[in-house]
């Protein structure tokens, strides 16, 4: 395979289609700027400061450009909530879509063919997958991203985060948090 | 002439566990990186938009077989070889051996951040109201398409809900197929999970987007 690329792109460059340079910055970006982190910050934020929660929710793809990040897959945002009635979950059952910006290229299972056949139907067993049980009265909600529309859950804080700054908080969101597979980590215990 | 998806995958059945994996492993072989920005940075180009390329992509017969990136050169080779712009010879040779045309843009380097930044967005203005308001009840297409579609399987011939009007889109069924960009009504269309399986978890709410195009009043 290894051989295959270069050689592709050895003739793509040749033409002048593509210039290597640009593909070591493409992949450079992707590597090191933009990734899940990005989103922690958003939804650190919309943990503590409830205007903008109610622009993150109003207004993704606004409120997500406040705070610098936006563009290439994630030109149109949604953000959606869970509450402790309500689960969501974000697919895209046809390809790979996925907001970019706020969490980055997506991890290999959320382009795989087990969950994106099982999630639609079965979210409760693709959560058992991820060592996540919820309580049984939990109902859900499933997004899949069938358009140019992007989506990025916004969990509930964890328990016992209410002393935390922003900072502290993003290291609490996970990335499976903001695609509705995992929950945020617990704080570390507060120092006495 | 029909047209088959191989990915088209929501409700597909036994298809195993969902794997978990760590924060940051964002590619697992030193090829996969290049197919990725080689695809990237020939998207820039102009060449193709990326409803074809989404379209080459799951036509492609091996779909089902080939990991994710294996899937991207497969289509990247396809939508190149499609438009003369490479020949099977130069790849083997691996280098340039014909004359070819220029393309309208090239990705410069210095670009890259501002490229990304910008995105393309597919939203447009057109001139008639939308058809549907939400809370409406709404019928989806049963019919499959012979071309790239939007509409998965599973929400064919489904009564559904309509939850927000997102806007004015690209049409991709339009836009896949070389016909321009035909903008149309966006919609998120919730279903209940018992209108969409005979066997659903109680509880279970799906959404997609849909066009128009794809809604009738139930």
């Amino acid at each position: 395979m290894d051989l295959r690329v270069r050689a592709l792109e050895t003739v793509l460059t040749e033409k002048g289609y593509i210039d290597p340079t640009a593909l070591d910055a493409l992949i450079d970006t992707y590597q090191t700027r933009i990734g899940p982190r990005n989103g922690a910050r958003v939804i650190a934020k919309a943990w503590r400061d409830p205007a903008y929660r109610e622009w993150l929710l109003r207004d993704a793809t606004a409120a997500i450009a406040s705070l610098g990040y936006g563009g290439r897959q994630g030109e149109h945002m949604r953000v959606v909530e869970n509450t402790s009635d309500c689960h969501n979950l974000i697919v895209c059952t046809l390809c790979s879509c996925y907001p970019w910006p706020v969490l980055g290229l997506p991890p290999t299972w959320y382009k795989s063919a087990p969950y994106r056949s099982r999630v639609v139907k079965d979210p409760r067993g693709v959560l058992a997958d991820f060592g996540v049980t919820l309580p049984e009265h939990v109902q859900f909600r499933v997004w899949d991203s069938t358009a140019e529309l992007r989506y990025l859950v916004l969990p509930m804080p964890p328990p016992g985060s209410e002393d935390l700054d922003e900072e502290a908080l993003a290291a609490m969101v996970t990335r499976d948090s903001m695609i509705g597979t995992g929950l945020p980590l617990a704080p570390p215990a507060a120092e006495r | 002439m029909s047209y088959i998806s191989h990915a088209d995958m929501g409700g597909a059945p036994s298809r195993g566990h969902v794997t978990p994996e760590p924060e940051g492993e964002l590619f697992h072989a030193a090829w996969e990186p290049r197919v990725f920005a080689v695809t990237l940075a020939m998207g820039a180009t102009g060449a193709w938009n990326l409803d074809m390329s989404r379209a080459a992509r799951e036509t492609l017969p091996d779909y089902g077989q080939l990991s994710y990136y294996a899937i991207w050169l497969a289509a990247l080779q396809k939508l190149l070889q499609e438009r003369g712009l490479v020949r099977p010879d130069e790849i083997a040779r691996g280098h340039a051996l014909h004359s070819f045309a220029p393309l309208p843009r090239r990705l410069a380097t210095a670009d890259v951040p501002a490229v990304l930044a910008k995105g393309s967005p597919t939203e447009r203005s057109v001139a008639q109201p939308p058809r549907f308001a939400p809370g409406q009840i709404v019928r989806t297409r049963a019919d499959a398409a012979a071309h790239h579609t939007r509409l998965p399987g599973y929400a064919r011939g489904r009564r559904g809900r309509i939850e927000y009007v997102i806007g004015a889109h690209v049409f991709p069924d339009a836009n896949a197929q070389g016909l321009g960009e035909d903008p149309q009504w966006l919609y998120t269309v919730v279903f209940d999970g018992g209108d969409l399986w005979g066997d659903a978890v109680p509880g279970l709410c799906v959404s997609i987007d849909a066009w128009e195009p794809y809604l009738e009043e139930a």
